[in-house]
């Protein structure tokens, strides 16, 4: 592709324009110039910077920020290869090493003809079918390092990752506007998320009473966030429907960051209309009129479905001016005041960390990915400093569940602290990997029978910031009380290296922190360095304690969710699989490092002053 | 029973700590009837002579003759203690560890804006200490027991520490002088 700089200056006004000049939608504009040149080169940045009046660094630093945006030139086709855990376990490592071989270069480099850039991501969200790849914004699952060679023939062949789709998957995967191989693999439906229901049904019901008595419901349901957290869904919506304020917006988290989740792939693959309604009656309750999914960049091939979902309900009546089912749906509604609300997506683009809710906000604005400084709190201001309430996807769906069939029914379900069910995506050592939605209060050796787990060693509740449970905790009950989890939960059997998997996560969290704190940016450097330390067998007992009280440091003075949890690998894996460390170490009297190495530290200075030291004998 | 032995070393640092130590004023004479130095710059003694029960380390360990110093020191004290920033954490001279070392020795020895040096060459000879890959922090070496930060420690914190060592009280050292901004 040749682009002259006065095309370049045009297209780039083009797409600016198309965004209306707007600074807060750079994350689009900066999506849209990369997609359309390969890059966002240093002279398109400058364009950008002119054209919606910004200093340059404002655009650079968003660039640089996420890992699907870069200055340097990519491929027509960039070949994204998940590193998660869960893929590296099903060889992740040799699908790596035949696209390298394939197309004769690195990870990380680009082929000499410009067509090919192979890399490496964090968790894509599709570790039932690992491994999985991303081509451009196709997912390839379910590989063996024999289809490379075919897969780079389909696209030199055809310039088109769609062809690679033999045959879609189930569900709306096979939708035209999908058409995607990824599997849903729901194993087990619920009564609240996936189950029937009536689109519009709920919202006519919520706008025949007052916001007031929406909240009162969902109070009384004692509906709690589904991210993990657990925070009482009615309480944040009272908060921002009390903050002071006109306007309000209310964004929904499908920013599944959090490695080994992938529930939201599928409640946004098969009931969409109902996040989109949920958020439609949390706008009404709050007194929001803008709602934004924040649409994780690895999911970019559900984009259109979810457009034209919109699009519908626009249609509908469902969204836009004056919001009223009664139009096409019937009914003895009385006509309230006017309600006005609309969605818009939001793409990331390849940054864990914006799954934290004001590192989300201000990726909505068009910024990097950073947290923010709490107060003020986003249910006083947030989006552009309207109040925001952020929820997750599957909290969403199930409002409509609530306002639908009533709250004490909803406040059945469950278990006493923790209402409702849970949809669980489950991955690793078991035989069904997929999607559960099961009622709170499930014990984990419940999950693993119905999975078909066996020799189960260790199970990752809550993905890498959650919790490493060992056998004799398997009774214990998932739920906000005992083991809450966002939706991960990773199985592993006796056969793995639970140490290496601890390694793996902390590689996770180094690579995502943001790094505006330095208890985070450092402190997980350093855990990282002394748990390597153990596993290198140069550990001593001391290290282990060093673990324990820089751990708890990072926990405590970390500035976001990130950094105090980035820390919960070691130290809940110390707490439930001390041994594993234990066997590692030891016990030191001569009171000399043994990780320092003279041969090495001198190997450079050796071969630049060619001769040998003499105050050591090296190697 | 003589007068605890106490000896102290600047490995990769500006002797700034040590200056510190002297700044003490007249509590230096208390001070040397408090204890008795043994290897250290403050009485020239370069060997040690006799086992000793504190060591004051100042500085990281930049070349192979830091490293092997604060190795010997770890034989012959029962406790180490680093003093100040270069000695917890490699301080000033660790800036260098982001660079490689042949890089580093090309500027500093001939690419530099001041640099006179006809020879063409960074010195090199069995006298001059090898440079160790990086700028390590002590505890990276050998086990330190405590360490006193600051940049250098004040003369107080340095007296503190000392003399709530040797004569086993615990140490409380008021909020000046554990504050660094």
């Amino acid at each position: 592709m040749t682009t002259t700089p006065k095309d370049l200056k045009k297209e780039i006004a083009d797409i600016c324009k198309a965004c209306g000049n707007d600074r807060s939608r750079l994350m689009d504009i900066v999506r849209d110039v990369q997609e359309k040149f390969g890059c966002v080169s240093d002279e398109a940045i400058n364009l950008i910077a002119s054209e919606v009046s910004v200093h340059r660094v404002e655009v650079e630093s968003v660039v640089s920020f996420y890992a699907f945006l870069s200055k340097d030139q990519k491929g027509n086709f960039v070949i994204r290869v998940c590193d998660d855990i869960i893929d590296r376990q099903a060889g992740s490592d040799s699908i790596i090493s035949a696209f390298e071989k394939e197309l004769g270069i690195n990870c990380g480099e680009t082929t000499a003809d410009g067509k090919f850039t192979l890399e490496k991501t964090p968790c894509i969200g599709m570790c039932d079918q690992a491994p999985a790849i991303m081509i451009n914004d196709e997912i390839v699952t379910n590989l063996t390092a024999d289809k490379a060679g075919q897969i780079i023939s389909t696209l030199k062949e055809s310039g088109d990752p769609k062809k690679l789709v033999a045959e879609p998957g189930d569900g709306n995967n096979g939708n035209p506007l999908v058409n995607s191989m990824v599997m849903n693999n729901i194993h087990q439906k619920g009564e609240i998320v996936f189950s029937e229901y009536v689109s519009g049904a709920a919202l006519k019901e919520a706008l025949s009473s007052s916001p007031k008595e929406v909240i009162r419901n969902v109070k009384a349901a004692s509906l709690r966030g589904r991210g993990g957290a657990g925070f009482p869904t009615g309480m944040k919506w009272d908060f921002t429907r009390a903050a002071e304020g006109d306007k309000k917006a209310i964004i929904c988290n499908a920013d599944e960051g959090e490695p080994g989740t992938f529930k939201d792939r599928a409640i946004l693959t098969e009931c969409p209309d109902m996040v989109f309604e949920g958020m439609t009656i949390a706008g009404y309750a709050i007194g929001a009129d803008t709602g934004i999914l924040y649409l994780r960049g690895e999911y970019a091939y559900l984009r259109k479905f979810l457009e034209e979902k919109l699009a519908k309900r626009r249609e509908n009546g469902l969204l836009g001016k004056n919001i009223s089912p009664k139009k096409r749906l019937g009914g003895l509604l009385k006509s309230k005041s006017a309600f006005d609300f609309d969605i818009r997506i939001q793409m990331g683009a390849g940054a864990y960390v914006c799954g934290e809710e004001t590192a989300l906000i201000s990726s909505c604005e068009g910024s990097r990915g950073d947290p923010k400084t709490r107060p003020p709190f986003p249910a006083q201001k947030g989006y552009l400093g309207l109040p925001t309430c952020v929820n997750n996807v599957e909290t969403l769906a199930c409002v409509v569940k609530i306002i639908e069939k009533g709250a004490a029914w909803f406040a059945a379900r469950g278990s006493a602290g923790s209402k409702g069910t849970k949809v669980l995506s489950i991955s690793g050592d078991c035989e069904k990997p997929g999607v559960y939605e099961l009622p709170f209060g499930t014990t984990v050796s419940e999950v693993l029978e119905k999975t078909g787990a066996k020799d189960t060693a260790a199970v990752q509740m809550g993905g890498p910031s959650g919790t490493l449970v060992a056998a004799n905790d398997f009774g214990r009950k998932i739920c906000y009380d005992d083991l809450a989890t966002g939706g991960s939960i990773m199985v592993f059997s006796r056969d793995r290296n639970l140490l290496e998997v601890v390694d793996y996560f902390m590689e996770f969290f180094i690579e995502e922190s943001c790094g505006y704190c330095t208890p985070c940016r450092v402190g997980n450097v350093l855990l990282k360095d002394t748990l390597e330390k153990i596993i290198n067998g140069k550990g001593l007992t001391t290290d282990i304690s060093n673990l324990e009280s820089l751990g708890k440091t990072v926990k405590l003075a970390s500035r976001c969710g990130l950094g105090q949890t980035s820390a919960n690998p070691i130290l809940t894996s110390l707490q439930n699989f001390r041994t594993l460390y234990e066997n590692l170490v030891k016990t030191d009297e001569t009171g000399m490092n043994p990780s320092f190495d003279i041969s090495k530290a001198l190997k450079d200075s050796e071969k630049i002053a060619e001769r040998k030291s003499v105050v050591y004998t090296t190697e | 029973m003589g007068k605890p032995k106490v000896a102290t070393a600047s490995l990769a640092g500006c002797f700034g700590c040590h200056m510190s130590l002297l700044d003490i004023d007249d509590k230096i004479l208390k001070l040397v009837e408090l204890v008795e130095f043994n290897k250290s710059p403050v009485d020239d003694i370069k060997k040690f002579t006799e086992r000793c029960a504190v060591g004051l380390i100042e500085g990281g360990c930049a070349n192979e003759e830091n490293a092997h110093n604060l190795q010997d020191f770890r034989r012959n004290c029962d406790i180490l203690i680093s003093v100040g920033d270069c000695a917890i954490m490699g301080g000033i001279p660790a800036m260098r560890n982001g660079i490689p070392l042949q890089e580093c020795l090309q500027k500093a020895y001939l690419e530099g804006p001041t640099i006179y040096n006809p020879t063409g060459k960074a010195p090199n000879g069995p006298d001059i200490p090898l440079l160790l890959d990086k700028v390590y922090p002590c505890s990276e070496i050998v086990k330190m027991d405590y360490h006193l930060p600051g940049c250098p420690p004040p003369a107080e914190t340095l007296w503190q520490a000392l003399v709530a060592l040797l004569t086993d009280k615990p140490l409380d050292l008021p909020y000046e002088l554990i504050k660094y901004d």
